[in-house]
C-alpha cells in the first residue's frame, strides 16, 4: 500500500546555507494493508522526518513515496486534499496538537468543513459520536471540553477518533505512547491493535522497543537517517544481527533481566559523514578490512525476511 | 500536571480576575480614561478655538483663563484641549496604521517563510533604515498645507518594522506547533490557518502591539511637531510646545505654556506603557503571582 | 537512618483553594540506598522530590518533618534551607540539560556555582576532572558552552556538578525520560557509581519507568494521588507486589518478548482523582477492582512485612 523508495532528506544548515545535514539517506521500505510497521530509532535517526514526509508536511529531497501506486509529492489541491482522507497522523505531544484557546471537539468541526461540507449536522454528530466510542470514549465526558480539562490519553484518543471520522487506511503514529502515562498507554496500544485487525495500516514511529513488540509485526531499525536492519519483528529481535540493533537490545531496560555488564559506546556529536557505514565511529566490530570506513553498506537479505546493512554478513 | 489543570477556571473568567486585581494596570487605565474623558468633553467646557486671539497676553492662570494665555493672548486651555484630540487621533490612526501593516507583513513573512520571508525582510530593513526625517523634509517641501491626517499617515507608514519583526518571530514560533499541522494534514488553506489558528492565539500579543505603536505614534507626532515638521493648521500638544519655546516661553517664564502638554504627552505615552505590562502580566500565566 | 520523613504535607495554592498534591509521606531511606520513586502523572511524586529540597512560590509546606543524618531540615524556611543546599541535600531538576545558561562556559558557570557556596573552585577543580573522567566527559567542556553538547553529555555534566559537594542525599528527577536507549543506560549506571563510591550518600530516583528502577533502584515507593500505596525492595515490587494499584501497574507495562497477540495487557480504568477536593479514605477506591465498605477509611500506610510496606485495607 504505502512504499518508500530511495527516500532522502537533506537540510542545508550553518552560515549561507554551507553545511548539509543529512536527516534521512536512502531509506525504502512497503507497508502492506493491515499492517503495523515500526519504525524504531533514537533522536537524530530521521523517524519523525520520514513520518512528517509520508504526511507531506516536509518535502522530500530525494526518492519517491508512492501510496496505491501514485507519487505522493505529485499531488496537490485537491489531490492532496483525498490523500489525506486515506492518510492521517498523530503526533508525540496530545497537548501541542490542540489551539488552546479553542474547544478540543473543534478539530472535528474542521474536517467536517474541509471534507464533508455538505454532510448536515444532526448526521455529523452521530458520526462524531461513533468514533468517539470506537476509540473508547465516553462522547458526553469529552464533548465540548477545553484541552486543559483533558488528560493526554483523552486528547490523543480524539485525534485517532479524528482520523476515524475521515475513513483512513493509513495511520502514521509518532511516538503517540511516550507522553502518556503507564495505565493509559496500553489502552491506546490496544486500540491501535484493534484498528490494524479491521484493516488499517499502522507506521508505528518509536523508540520504545517493548511496544514496538507489542504490536507490530515487521520492524525498521533506523540510525542517523539510515536503515540498519529491517525484517519480521521476531527475527530481529531474537536475533539482532546489526551491531545497533545489538546494542539497542542490551541497552533496554527491560523488568525481567538485569542489564549485562559491559560499557556502551556513546554517541558523540553528530560528526560530519566521513563516508563510510554511519554506525562506524561507535561499533565494536568495525573493521577496515571490510570497508567499513570507506563504504557504505547496502541492504542485504541474511535470513528470509531479515535484512541487515552491515558488511560482516552476505546475502543468504 | 492533569490535576492542577482540570482546576483551572473557564479561560474569561480568569483573564478578568486577574485583569481586575492587576495594580499597574488599574493605575494606567485610570490615568488614560481621565485624558479621554478630557479630550472628549473638554472642547466643550470652552468657548475658544485655539487659535483666537480673546485676551490680554502671556497671563498666568487664573480662573477666566484656567490655563492662562500665549504671548498672543490665545487661551492656553483650549489649546490644550483640542491639541488633546489631535494627540489621541494621531495615535489611533498613526498607531493603528502600523500595526496593520506591520500584521500582514509579519505574518505573511512568518508563515511563508523561503523566498517571501526573504524579500519581506529585505523591505522591512529598508524601511527601517529610512531617514525619516529626511524623507519628511522633503514631503514638507512639497506640501504647503499638512494637517494631522497626513501626519498619521507618514506615521503608520514608518513605524511598523519591528511590529512585523515581533509578529514574525511569534508566527515562526506557533508556525512549527503541531495543531498548525493537523490543520494542514485537514486540507485547510494557508490564508485560513493564518487567520482561524495562529491570530486568535496571538489575540493578546496584537492586542500590547497595538498600545504600544499608539503611545510611539503619539511620541514620534510630538518630537516631529516639536521640530516644526508637523501639521500646519491644526494644534497638538507638540505644536504648543513648539510655539511656546519658539515664542519666548523659557525665557519669559510662561511655564504655564508647556508645562501642561509636556506633562499630558508624558502621562499619556506613560500610563499607555504601564498598561501594556499590567496587560502582559494578565495574559501570561508565568508572571502573575498568586 | 539517612533520611526520615514523617508525616509531610504540601499543598498548592491555586484560584480555586488548595490541591493537595502531596498529602501525608511517612518512609525513610538507609544510608546508601537507592530509592526509586515512580507513579502516574499528578501523583505528587515531584511534588514530594522537590519539597525535600526548595519549594516554589506556588507550594505550601503544611505539616511533616524532614530529617537527614539525624538533623530536621526547614524546608519550609528557604533562607534557612540554603545552608542544605548543593551541600547535604542537591537535585538534578528535570530538563535540567536544557537549563544550563547558554551564554555561559560550563567552567564559568561552575565556578559561580561554587563561589556562591564559598567554596574555591581552584581548590574544587583537581575533584572535578576526576569527576569528568568518571562519566566519560573530556575535560575540555569546561571551555565549551552548554549548545556544543549533545543532549546525553549535557545530562552528564549536570549530574556531575549536581554531586561535585558530595551531597547527603541526591534527588534525581527524570533524568532519563529525555534520552536515548544508549545514554539512559550510561546515565544510569552512573548514578549507581556515584553511590557505590560514595560521592552520594542515598538517592531518590524519580521516574514514571519502572523498567529503569527495576535496572538502578534498591527499593521502590509507589504513589497514588497524592498519598503513598506501597514501599518494598525492588524485587519484590517488581515480582510479588500487593498493592492493588502496583499490581494493575505492574501488569500493565509491555515487556519485550510480548506481543498483544500472545497475551493481551489491559491498563487501568478511569483516571486518577482530581486533588482539589479528593475522595475520602482511600485514593483508589473508584478503580480497585477489589475495594469493599472499609476502603471508604483512609488506610494507613504499614510495615506488613520487614521492609514492605503497604497502605490496603485488604493487606493488613
Amino acid at each position: 500500500m504505502l512504499k518508500l523508495d530511495g527516500i532522502s532528506k537533506v537540510y542545508k544548515v550553518g552560515t549561507f546555507g554551507g553545511k548539509q545535514l543529512h536527516a534521512v539517506s536512502d531509506v525504502s521500505f512497503t507497508v502492506g494493508a493491515g499492517e503495523v510497521l515500526s519504525l524504531i530509532g533514537e533522536s537524530g535517526s530521521g523517524k519523525s522526518t520520514i513520518g512528517k514526509m509520508i504526511l507531506r508536511l516536509i518535502s522530500i529531497n530525494a526518492g519517491t513515496i508512492s501510496f496505491d501506486g501514485v507519487d505522493i509529492a505529485t499531488l496537490k489541491g485537491n489531490a492532496l486534499k483525498e490523500y489525506y482522507r486515506k492518510v492521517q497522523g498523530v503526533f508525540q505531544d496530545p497537548f501541542s496538537c490542540y489551539n488552546t484557546i479553542f474547544k478540543a471537539d473543534r478539530i472535528f468541526r474542521i474536517v467536517k468543513d474541509e471534507f464533508y461540507p455538505a454532510v448536515p449536522d444532526p448526521n455529523w454528530t452521530g458520526r462524531v459520536r461513533w468514533a468517539l466510542q470506537a476509540v473508547g470514549l465516553n462522547p458526553d465526558q469529552v464533548l465540548h471540553k477545553f484541552p486543559h480539562q483533558l488528560s493526554g490519553g483523552q486528547l490523543q484518543r480524539l485525534l485517532i477518533a479524528r482520523a476515524l471520522l475521515l475513513d483512513i487506511r493509513f495511520l502514521v503514529a509518532d511516538e503517540i505512547i511516550s507522553m502518556l502515562d503507564a495505565s493509559t498507554r496500553i489502552d491506546v496500544l490496544n486500540l491501535l491493535a484493534d484498528l490494524k485487525a479491521r484493516g488499517l495500516s499502522i507506521l508505528f514511529i518509536t523508540h520504545d522497543l517493548s511496544l514496538a513488540h507489542y504490536i507490530s509485526e515487521r520492524s525498521v531499525i533506523l540510525y542517523r537517517g539510515r536503515v540498519a536492519e529491517m525484517g519480521a519483528t521476531e527475527s530481529i529481535f531474537e536475533r539482532p544481527l546489526h551491531p545497533y540493533t545489538q546494542m539497542l537490545m542490551a541497552s533496554v531496560p527491560r523488568l525481567d533481566k538485569k542489564w549485562a555488564d559491559g560499557k556502551v559506546e556513546l554517541q558523540a556529536n553528530p560528526a560530519e559523514r566521513t563516508g563510510g557505514c554511519v554506525y562506524y565511529g561507535r561499533c565494536p566490530a568495525a573493521s577496515a578490512d571490510l570497508g567499513c570506513d570507506s563504504h557504505t553498506p547496502g541492504l542485504i537479505e541474511a535470513e528470509r525476511d531479515h535484512f541487515v546493512a552491515c558488511f560482516r554478513y552476505v546475502a543468504e | 500536571m492533569t490535576t492542577l489543570d482540570a482546576t483551572k477556571p473557564k479561560k474569561k473568567n480568569e483573564i478578568l480576575y486577574f485583569a481586575l486585581r492587576n495594580n499597574k494596570l488599574k493605575v494606567g487605565l485610570a490615568f488614560l480614561l481621565f485624558f479621554v474623558v478630557l479630550a472628549c468633553v473638554g472642547p466643550l467646557l470652552t468657548r475658544y478655538q485655539p487659535y483666537d486671539y480673546i485676551g490680554p497676553a502671556a497671563e498666568p492662570p487664573s480662573s477666566e483663563y484656567w490655563f492662562g494665555t500665549t504671548t498672543f493672548g490665545q487661551d492656553v486651555f483650549s489649546q490644550f484641549v483640542f491639541g488633546l484630540q489631535a494627540t489621541f487621533l494621531v495615535g489611533i490612526v498613526g498607531g493603528g496604521l502600523a500595526t496593520l501593516i506591520g500584521i500582514l507583513i509579519g505574518f505573511t513573512a512568518g508563515y511563508r517563510g523561503g523566498v517571501v520571508d526573504e524579500l519581506l525582510n529585505m523591505l522591512t530593513n529598508m524601511v527601517l533604515v529610512i531617514p525619516t526625517l529626511a524623507v519628511l523634509l522633503i514631503i514638507v517641501a512639497y506640501l504647503e498645507v499638512r494637517g494631522i491626517f497626513i501626519e498619521s499617515i507618514f506615521i503608520g507608514c514608518t513605524a511598523w518594522p519591528w511590529t512585523a519583526r515581533a509578529i514574525r518571530a511569534q508566527t515562526f514560533s506557533l508556525r512549527s506547533r503541531d495543531f498548525v499541522d493537523l490543520a494542514r494534514m485537514s486540507g485547510e488553506k494557508s490564508l485560513k490557518i493564518i487567520f482561524t489558528e495562529i491570530a486568535p492565539n496571538m489575540m493578546s500579543y496584537l492586542l500590547l502591539v497595538f498600545i504600544l505603536q499608539f503611545g510611539g505614534a503619539i511620541l514620534i507626532a510630538a518630537t516631529l511637531d516639536f521640530i516644526g515638521l508637523g501639521p500646519t493648521n491644526a494644534i497638538s500638544l507638540g505644536l504648543m510646545m513648539n510655539n511656546a519655546v519658539l515664542w519666548g516661553a523659557l525665557i519669559l517664564g510662561m511655564w504655564w505654556w508647556f508645562v501642561p502638554p509636556g506633562i499630558a504627552i508624558t502621562a499619556i505615552v506613560g500610563a499607555l506603557y504601564v498598561t501594556n505590562v499590567g496587560l502582559d502580566e494578565v495574559f501570561n500565566p508565568k508572571l502573575r503571582e498568586m | 537512618m539517612s533520611l526520615q520523613v514523617e508525616n509531610l504535607r504540601v499543598h498548592y495554592q491555586t484560584l480555586r483553594g488548595a490541591v493537595k498534591a502531596l498529602d501525608g509521606a511517612t518512609f525513610s531511606i538507609a544510608d546508601g540506598e537507592i530509592m526509586g520513586l515512580a507513579g502516574e502523572s499528578g501523583c505528587g511524586k515531584t511534588t514530594l522530590g522537590h519539597s525535600l529540597i526548595l519549594l516554589n512560590s506556588c507550594m505550601r509546606y503544611v505539616e511533616g518533618r524532614v530529617e537527614l543524618d539525624g538533623i530536621e531540615l526547614p524546608i519550609w524556611d528557604t533562607s534557612r534551607m540554603n545552608a542544605f543546599r548543593f551541600k547535604e541535600v542537591s537535585i538534578i531538576p528535570q530538563y535540567a540539560m536544557n537549563a544550563m545558561n547558554p551564554t555561559r562556559k560550563i567552567g564559568r558557570m561552575t565556578s559561580e556555582l561554587l563561589e556562591s557556596r564559598k567554596v574555591s573552585f581552584n581548590a574544587t577543580l583537581p575533584e572535578l576532572k576526576r569527576r569528568l573522567d568518571l562519566v566519560k566527559l573530556s575535560h575540555d567542556v569546561l571551555n565549551m558552552y552548554p549548545i556544543e553538547l549533545s543532549g546525553g553529555m549535557k545530562q552528564r555534566m549536570v549530574m556531575v556538578l549536581s554531586t561535585l559537594l558530595n551531597p547527603s542525599l541526591l534527588i534525581a528527577d527524570e533524568i532519563t525520560s529525555a534520552l536515548d536507549v544508549s545514554s539512559q543506560k550510561a546515565v544510569a549506571e552512573m548514578l549507581v557509581e556515584f553511590r557505590d563510591r560514595v560521592f552520594v550518600n542515598s538517592m531518590i530516583v524519580i521516574t514514571h519507568d519502572i523498567s529503569i528502577l527495576y535496572q538502578i533502584a534498591d527499593s521502590i515507593l509507589i504513589m497514588y494521588a497524592g498519598k503513598l500505596a506501597e514501599k518494598a525492595s525492588t524485587d519484590v515490587i517488581i515480582h510479588a507486589p500487593r498493592h492493588p494499584y502496583t499490581r494493575l501497574l505492574i501488569s500493565s507495562l509491555p515487556k519485550v518478548g510480548v506481543t498483544y497477540t500472545e497475551k493481551r495487557l489491559s491498563g487501568i480504568p478511569g483516571s486518577p482523582p482530581l486533588l482539589l477536593d479528593p475522595p475520602t479514605g482511600c485514593r483508589f477506591r473508584e478503580r480497585c477492582p477489589v475495594a469493599f465498605e472499609k476502603c471508604l477509611e483512609a488506610p494507613p500506610f504499614l510495615e506488613v512485612e520487614k521492609g514492605h510496606h503497604v497502605a490496603c485495607w485488604r493487606e493488613s
